[in-house]
C-alpha cells in the first residue's frame, strides 16, 4: 500500500511539472522577456499568495473536507496584521506575521471545531464562515484603508525584495510547502489525514483521533491563509475591505490541478504548489503571448478544464493498468491458494463515481 | 432523516413568522410594493435553486450557474442586435444554457470528473466567453415591451411578471421530485449511488439530464436578469452561485445528497429574501447583513445537530432515571 | 454657452498648472496646485437659482459600495451639506459594487419614504428602472460621481469635472512625466464595462491622436478594480511591451497597484505612472519618486453639491435651472449636469495637504 501510494503520488505530480515546463518553454520562446530577471521575479510574487493558500488547503482536501473561507481569512488577517504594525507602533515584519498567523489559526479553530465536533458538512460550514469572516472584516475596516506610508519599511520592502533572485514572499511559500510536505509524508499524524480521507469510518475504527486531526488540518489551512494575508499586505503595501474576496475557488482549483483528490485520500503539498504555479503561469503567459484581453479569461477557464481532464485521463489509464496487474496477480494467487478479498476499499478514495462524498 | 424534515418545516415556520413579525413592526415591509419587490429580487436565485436542488440531492453541485446565466444574458443581447428578433434571441439564450449544462454534464458523467472541480473550471470559461462576446460593451436597447416585463408589475396587482413563471416552475419541479419516478431516482441516487445502480437506475443519464436542465433554467434566469436590469453585460449575475447554493442548503437539502424537499428550498429562498428586506428596511448596514447571511447558513446546520444531540441526551437521561427508580 | 466658458476657464487653469509644473521648481509646483484648485463656480454671475431648501428633509446617500474611502470622503461632504440645510442624512449601500445590489437599497429608499436619493450608479443601465420607480413614488433623485444612462431617471448629475478635462489632464500628466522624447504608453483601467473609465479612455485616445504624436498608446488592459489583478496586469504590460514609458490608470485601485508594482521593480524611474488616485494611498509613491504627479477631485464636493441639488428638488424647486450650494451658485447644463471643478493635481509638494 505504502509503496503503491507513493508511486501514484509521484506519478500525479510529474505531468503537472511537465505541463508547467511546456508553458514556460513556449512562452519564453515567443517572448524572451517572460523569464527575464524581472519577469521571473514578478511571476514568483504572483504565485506566492495562491501557492501558500493551496498548501494549507491540501491538508483539508486530503481529509475529504474543504475550506472555502480562506479568502475571507486572508482579508481579516491582512487587516489585523496591518493594524498591529501601522503608524508609529514600532511594529515589525515579525509582529505582522505573528498576528496574521494567529488570526488564521483562530479562524481555522472555528471552522475545525464546527466540522470536527459537530460533524457538520465542511462545505456548508466554510461557506457560512466565508460570509461571517468577511462581514467581521468589513465591520472592522469600514471605509478605512491601510496605506503603504503607514506601514513599516520592513513590511513594504518584504513585498518587493528577494534573496537569490527569489522573492521573499515565495520563500515563505516554499518554507510552508517544505514543512507541510515533510509533515504529511513522514509524520504519523500526517499519514492519518490520508487515512481519514480515504475511508473515514475505517479510520475511526482503527483508532485514529479523527476530530483532533480535522481540527489540525483546519488550523493549518487557517494559518496558511493568515500568513497569505501578511504576504498580501506586503505585496500591495496596504489593505482595504475588498482584500481576498473571490480567492477561494482559484485555490481549490490549483489543488485539483495539482492532483489533490477532492474526494480525499490522495494528493501532496508539492502537487498543490505545482498546480498553483501552473495556473498562475498560464494566466500570466496569456498576457505575455499578447492574447487579446477579452479572450484571456475564457482561455484560462478552458486550460483549467483541460488540466483537470488530462489529470483524470492519466489516472484512469494508470488505474486500469493497475487493475489488470491486480487481476493477473489474483489469478496467480487463486492458482496458488485461497482467494483474497477484492480491492474495493483501496480504490474508494480515487473513485470518481462516489461523488456523493464530494464535499463532506 | 426526521430531524432534517423537521428543519425544512422550521424554515417554512420561520418564513411565516418573519412575514408576520415584519408586518407588525414595519408596515412598509408588508406593503404590496415591497413584497412585490422581494419576489422580483429573488427571481433569478429562486429559478436556479429549483434544478440545483435536484443536483445537490444526487450528490453533485454546479458552481457555474451564475456564469451560465450571464453568458445566456450576453447571448440574448448579442442575438437581439444581430437578428432584431427577441424570439430568436430568447431561443438562443436558452439554447446557450442547455449547451453549458450539457458540457458540465458530459465532463462529470462521461469522464467521471468531480462536479465541484469541473464547474469551477466552467465558471471561469463561461464568464470568459461573456467578455469574448461583448467585451467592454453593454447591450441596453432591448424593446421596451420586453423590459417592462422585467420590472413592472402585473396590472392590478403588486406582483411582478416573473411570479407566474416562478410558481409554475416551482410546482413543476416539486411534482417531479416528490411524485414521479424521476424524483424517486434522485432520492435513491443521493442515498447510495451503488444501490441505485444495482436497482437499474441509469445514474449517469439521470445526472447528465439534471445538468442540462440546470443549464437551461440558468439560461432562463439570465433572460429574466437582463430584462430586470434592461441591459446585457458580461459581469451580470456575478457571485449568484454561492447565494443559490446557500439557499438550497438552508432549505434543508443535505450536501451529501439524498435528503431534502422542494418546498423547503422554496421557503428558504423566500425566507432569506424577506429577512434581508426586513433588515434592510430597519436600517441594518450591509456589513452586518453579510454576517447575518453567514450566521443563518451556519445555524441551518448547527441547530438540527444540536437539537438532535439534546433530545438524545434527554432520552438517555430519562432512560437512566427510569432504570434507577425500580 | 456658460458650460463652454466654464470648461475653457478650467482647462486654462489646468494648462497653467501643467506649464508651471514643467518648470520643475518646487515653488512653481506649489503654486500650480492652488491655481488648479480654484473652483469653477460662477460667483460673479449668479444663475437663476431655485428657491429655498426645506428643513428636515430625509436624504439617502447611496454610493456604488460602502467601505470605500473615496465614497466615505464624499459622504463627509454630504453630511456637511445636510447640517447646513438641517436635513437628516444617511449613507446606505451594498458591500459589493453592482447594480443588482444597489437595487435593494433603492427599494429601501422607496419603502421608507425618503425625500431624496443621491446615488452613484454602479451600473449606468441597470438601476434606471428602479430610479424611475423611485421618482414615481415622489423621491427626488440626484446622481453624483457616476451617472445613469437615461437622464430622465434623475434630476441633476453632479459630475466631479468634465470627462473632457479628466481625459486631457491625464494625458498632460503622462506627457509631462515621460518627457519630450515620448514613447509607448498603456492604460490600466477598472472593469471593461465601467462607463466612466470608458468615456475617459475615448477622450484620452482623441487627445493623444490630436496633440501628442510623440506618445503611442499600445494597449488597454483591465484590472477590475482588484489590487492583485491590477498589479498582475501592470507586470504583464511590461512583458508584452518592453519599451513602455508610461502607464495611465484612471481608477484609484489601479493606479495604486501599478505604482506599488513599479516602485518595487527595476522599471522604477524608466516607467512613469499617473492617473486618478487618492492622495492617502499614493503618498508613498509620490514621495519615493515613482509617481511625479497624479490627480483627482475633492470627493467631498460631490456629496456636498449632491445634497444641495437633491434638497432643492425635494423642496419643489428645479435644480436644473442652477442651484445654490453654501454661498456659491452652480450652473447646470442642458443635460442636467453640474460640474464641481477642474481636477486637482497632486505632487510631492502638495500631497500632504489632503486627507482623503
Amino acid at each position: 500500500m505504502n509503496g503503491g501510494l507513493r508511486r501514484v503520488l509521484a506519478g500525479r505530480e510529474a505531468p503537472v511539472a511537465g505541463a508547467l515546463l511546456v508553458v514556460l518553454a513556449v512562452t519564453t520562446a515567443v517572448n524572451p522577456r517572460f523569464l527575464s530577471d524581472q519577469g521571473r521575479f514578478d511571476l514568483l510574487v504572483a504565485i506566492a499568495i495562491t501557492g501558500l493558500m493551496a498548501v494549507g488547503q491540501t491538508f483539508v482536501l486530503v481529509m475529504r473536507h474543504v475550506d472555502l473561507s480562506v479568502g475571507s481569512v486572508l482579508g481579516l488577517s491582512a487587516f489585523m496584521a496591518g493594524s498591529a504594525v501601522r503608524g508609529d507602533t514600532g511594529g515589525s515584519l515579525l509582529v505582522a506575521l505573528l498576528v496574521g498567523i494567529v488570526v488564521g489559526v483562530v479562524a481555522g479553530l472555528v471552522n475545525g471545531a464546527l466540522v470536527a465536533f459537530l460533524r457538520l458538512p465542511a462545505l456548508v460550514v466554510t461557506l457560512g464562515t466565508l460570509y461571517v469572516f468577511q462581514g467581521v472584516q468589513a465591520l472592522l475596516t469600514g471605509g478605512t484603508r491601510i496605506n503603504a506610508d503607514q506601514l513599516p519599511t520592513s513590511v513594504v520592502s518584504f513585498g518587493v525584495t528577494g534573496f537569490l533572485g527569489v522573492p521573499w514572499l515565495m520563500w515563505v511559500c516554499l518554507l510552508a510547502a517544505a514543512l507541510g510536505g515533510v509533515f504529511l509524508r513522514t509524520r504519523r499524524s500526517g499519514r492519518d489525514l490520508y487515512a481519514v480521507g480515504s475511508n473515514p469510518p475505517a479510520a475511526e475504527l482503527v483508532g485514529i483521533p479523527v476530530a483532533r486531526r480535522t481540527l489540525l488540518a483546519y488550523m493549518v489551512s487557517g494559518a496558511c491563509a493568515g500568513g497569505a494575508g501578511v504576504l498580501f499586505l506586503a505585496r500591495f503595501g496596504g489593505v482595504d475591505s475588498n482584500a481576498g474576496i473571490g480567492y477561494e475557488l482559484p485555490v481549490v482549483a490549483a489543488c485539483v490541478v495539482g492532483g489533490v483528490n477532492i474526494f480525499g485520500g490522495s494528493g501532496t503539498v508539492l502537487g498543490a504548489l505545482l498546480g498553483a504555479m501552473l495556473l498562475k503561469t498560464m494566466g500570466v503567459s496569456l498576457s505575455a503571448l499578447s492574447v487579446p484581453e477579452f479572450w484571456q479569461q475564457a482561455i484560462n477557464g478552458l486550460l483549467l478544464l483541460v488540466a483537470i481532464t488530462a489529470d483524470r485521463i492519466v489516472l484512469l489509464r494508470r488505474e486500469r493498468s493497475a487493475r489488470v496487474e491486480a487481476a493477473r496477480h489474483r489469478r496467480e494467487q487463486v492458482d496458488a491458494g485461497p482467494a483474497l478479498p477484492t480491492d474495493g476499499a483501496d480504490r474508494a478514495g480515487h473513485d470518481g463515481v462516489t461523488t456523493t462524498e464530494v464535499v463532506r | 432523516m426526521s430531524r432534517v424534515l423537521s428543519w425544512d418545516r422550521s424554515v417554512f415556520v420561520l418564513l411565516v413568522v418573519t412575514v408576520a413579525v415584519g408586518a407588525v413592526i414595519d408596515p412598509d415591509f408588508a406593503g404590496g410594493s415591497n413584497l412585490g419587490f422581494v419576489l422580483q429580487d429573488i427571481g433569478e436565485i429562486m429559478l436556479i435553486a429549483l434544478p440545483m436542488t435536484f443536483l445537490i440531492m444526487t450528490g453533485e453541485i454546479d458552481l457555474s450557474v451564475a456564469s451560465t446565466a450571464a453568458l445566456a444574458g450576453c447571448v440574448l443581447g448579442w442575438a437581439w442586435q444581430a437578428s432584431g428578433s427577441m424570439a430568436v434571441a430568447v431561443l438562443a439564450a436558452v439554447g446557450t444554457g442547455v449547451v453549458c449544462g450539457a458540457v458540465n454534464g458530459f465532463l462529470v458523467t462521461r469522464l467521471g470528473l468531480g462536479s465541484l472541480a469541473v464547474t469551477i473550471g466552467t465558471l471561469g470559461l463561461y464568464r470568459g466567453l461573456c467578455y469574448a462576446l461583448l467585451g467592454d460593451t453593454t447591450v441596453a436597447d432591448f424593446p421596451a415591451g420586453w423590459t417592462n416585463l422585467g420590472f413592472s408589475s402585473i396590472p392590478g396587482t403588486p406582483l411582478p411578471y416573473v411570479t407566474p413563471l416562478l410558481v409554475v416552475l416551482a410546482v413543476a419541479f416539486g411534482v417531479v421530485l416528490h411524485l414521479t419516478r424521476t424524483g424517486r431516482w434522485v432520492f435513491a441516487v443521493g442515498q447510495s449511488v451503488e444501490a441505485a445502480r444495482f436497482a437499474g437506475i441509469p445514474v449517469a443519464r439521470l445526472k447528465f439530464r439534471l445538468f442540462v436542465v440546470t443549464g437551461a433554467v440558468a439560461g432562463l434566469a439570465g433572460i429574466v436578469y437582463d430584462l430586470r436590469f434592461a441591459s446585457a453585460r458580461p459581469d451580470g449575475a456575478l457571485g449568484f452561485e454561492l447565494a443559490v447554493i446557500a439557499s438550497v442548503l438552508f432549505g434543508g437539502v443535505s450536501i451529501f445528497g439524498g435528503v431534502g424537499t422542494m418546498w423547503g428550498v422554496v421557503s428558504a429562498v423566500l425566507f432569506l429574501g424577506s429577512v434581508r428586506s426586513l433588515l434592510q428596511l430597519q436600517g441594518v448596514p450591509g456589513n452586518a447583513l453579510t454576517i447575518i447571511t453567514g450566521g443563518l447558513l451556519l445555524a441551518s446546520v448547527v441547530i438540527p445537530v444540536v437539537a438532535q444531540r439534546w433530545s438524545a441526551f434527554r432520552e438517555r437521561r430519562s432512560r437512566v432515571l427510569a432504570a434507577a427508580t425500580p | 454657452m456658460r458650460p463652454t466658458r466654464l470648461r475653457l476657464v478650467a482647462f486654462l487653469a489646468v494648462a497653467a498648472a501643467s506649464l508651471a509644473a514643467c518648470g520643475g521648481g518646487s515653488s512653481a509646483g506649489a503654486g500650480s496646485s492652488s491655481s488648479a484648485a480654484a473652483p469653477s463656480e460662477s460667483a460673479s454671475a449668479p444663475a437663476a437659482t431655485a428657491g429655498a431648501v426645506k428643513e428636515g428633509l430625509k436624504i439617502a446617500i447611496l454610493p456604488k459600495a460602502i467601505n470605500i474611502p473615496y465614497f466615505d470622503a464624499a459622504y463627509a461632504g454630504a453630511q456637511k451639506a445636510c447640517a447646513e440645510i438641517k436635513a437628516e442624512c444617511e449613507q446606505i449601500g451594498p458591500t459589493q459594487a453592482t447594480g443588482a445590489a444597489q437595487l435593494q437599497f433603492i427599494n429601501t429608499v422607496i419603502q421608507k419614504k425618503y425625500d431624496a436619493l443621491v446615488i452613484s450608479a454602479a451600473d449606468a443601465n441597470s438601476v434606471v428602472p428602479a430610479l424611475k420607480k423611485a421618482q414615481d413614488a415622489g423621491v427626488a433623485v440626484v446622481t453624483y460621481d457616476a451617472d445613469v444612462a437615461d437622464t430622465s431617471a434623475r434630476s441633476v448629475m453632479v459630475k466631479p469635472t468634465t470627462p473632457d478635462l479628466i481625459g486631457k489632464s491625464q494625458v498632460d500628466w503622462i506627457s509631462k512625466a515621460v518627457g519630450s522624447g515620448g514613447g509607448e504608453i498603456a492604460i490600466l483601467s477598472a472593469a471593461a464595462t465601467a462607463e466612466n473609465q470608458n468615456a475617459w479612455i475615448k477622450i484620452m485616445k482623441d487627445e493623444l491622436a490630436a496633440n501628442h504624436p510623440e506618445l503611442k498608446l499600445v494597449d488597454t488592459v483591465y484590472g477590475d478594480d482588484d489590487a492583485a489583478k491590477s498589479a498582475e496586469k501592470a507586470a504583464a504590460l511590461m512583458q508584452s511591451h518592453p519599451n513602455l514609458k508610461g502607464i495611465i490608470s484612471p481608477t484609484t485601485v489601479g493606479v495604486a497597484a501599478a505604482a506599488k508594482y513599479i516602485s518595487g521593480s527595476k522599471y522604477k524611474g524608466t516607467v512613469q505612472v499617473t492617473g486618478l488616485g487618492l492622495p492617502s494611498e499614493m503618498k508613498a509613491y509620490v514621495k519615493d519618486g515613482t509617481v511625479k504627479s497624479f490627480g483627482l477631485w475633492d470627493p467631498g464636493m460631490l456629496g456636498y453639491l449632491g445634497v444641495y441639488a437633491a434638497g432643492v428638488k425635494a423642496s419643489g424647486g428645479d435644480p436644473k435651472a442652477g442651484f445654490k450650494a453654501g454661498d456659491k451658485d452652480y450652473t447646470v447644463d442642458g443635460d442636467g449636469v453640474a460640474i464641481v471643478g477642474p481636477p486637482q493635481e497632486f505632487t510631492a509638494e502638495n500631497v500632504d495637504q489632503f486627507n482623503f
